[in-house]
């Protein structure tokens, strides 16, 4: 089993309200020194080992359904072995 | 003529659409399951407000992957009409048939109120009921309904006449204050206001019935669109 982490944001043109209504409860609550919030999404995907190209099924599963590439950008990191 | 009302799990406002059309606008309609592989036999489809798949991951990015939606983007091909309503939109635009997308609510709250709109283009199979600039008063009810388009594509958008109805007021933050825009062929819309909500005066407003009418009036005068 290889597990994939894949994380998905808005783009820096995008407003995130969600983001700026956390961001101003935690300086409500003290935190003044936290300058920014960003709130995305995080996916944690387990792929058999039989897999061939798992690079390029992760990519066409992030443009085609994880993210809107219009909005949103996405990264991902593959933790080879992992115990998943 | 026969409208298709396209019906998802979570979709929530097809039956408003079905006694608009029946009652109202006095044609058939007939609402087709998410689950269905055909759309023939109908003059035009309506994809219904609500939370399909209870929006999530994003709104409209399940549904769009539902059996329903390969007719759809045919039917949509052949040039016949096709209108998103709300979260309707929302599947338009995550099917590739609309561009740009909705995003949260700049206030991130969810607005539930009439909205005054301005007929932008009063050309279209869809608005030709109305007047140039007319103003029309039709609730909206979304979380998600800042319509954004990079400049590119809000540029193509002017430059094709594509926006139908602006916000007199902008209440979620749409760029160029755009409440509905249309494709490029003419002949598919997305709006994120209400008209099936606005049909009869008990309502509040009875300014939605111009799109319903338009649709039926540019299919009869035409006769059967080409397929």
């Amino acid at each position: 089993m290889t597990l994939v982490k894949v994380y998905v944001n808005y783009k820096k043109s995008i407003l995130n309200p969600e983001a700026q209504a956390i961001h101003s409860a935690l300086n409500r609550l003290g935190y003044s020194n936290i300058s920014d919030v960003k709130l995305g999404k995080y996916f944690e995907i387990t792929v058999d080992d039989d897999s061939k190209d798992i690079d390029s099924e992760i990519n066409e599963i992030c443009d085609k359904l994880l993210a809107n590439v219009n909005m949103e950008s996405y990264r991902y990191e593959i933790v080879e072995g992992a115990n998943a | 003529m026969k409208f298709a009302i396209l019906s998802f799990p979570g979709s929530n406002c097809e039956m408003d659409l079905y006694y608009a059309i029946k009652d109202i606008i006095k044609e058939d309609a007939e609402l087709v399951s998410y689950k269905k592989d055909s759309l023939d036999g109908f003059d035009a489809v309506l994809v219904p407000g609500g939370f399909s798949y209870g929006d999530y991951l994003r709104s409209g990015a399940i549904a769009r992957f539902s059996p329903i939606i390969k007719p759809l983007q045919k039917f949509a091909e052949s040039g016949k009409p096709v209108l998103g309503i709300c979260n309707g939109f929302q599947i338009l635009t995550e099917a590739g048939l609309l561009p740009g997308s909705l995003q949260k609510n700049v206030s991130a709250k969810f607005i539930c109120e009439p909205e005054k709109l301005v007929v932008n283009n009063n050309k279209t199979m869809f608005s030709n009921g109305y007047d140039f600039e007319q103003k029309i008063t039709l609730p909206i009810a979304h979380g998600d309904g800042n319509y954004y388009a990079d400049v590119k594509t809000l540029r193509e958008l002017e430059e094709n006449n594509q926006i139908v109805f602006k916000y007199w007021n902008n209440p979620n933050g749409s760029v160029a204050n755009i409440a509905g825009i249309i494709n490029k062929k003419g002949n598919v819309l997305g709006m994120m206001p209400h008209p099936e909500r606005a049909v009869e005066d008990i309502l509040g407003s009875s300014d939605g019935k111009g799109i319903f009418y338009s649709i039926v009036k540019t299919i009869k005068d035409r006769g059967v669109i080409y397929e």
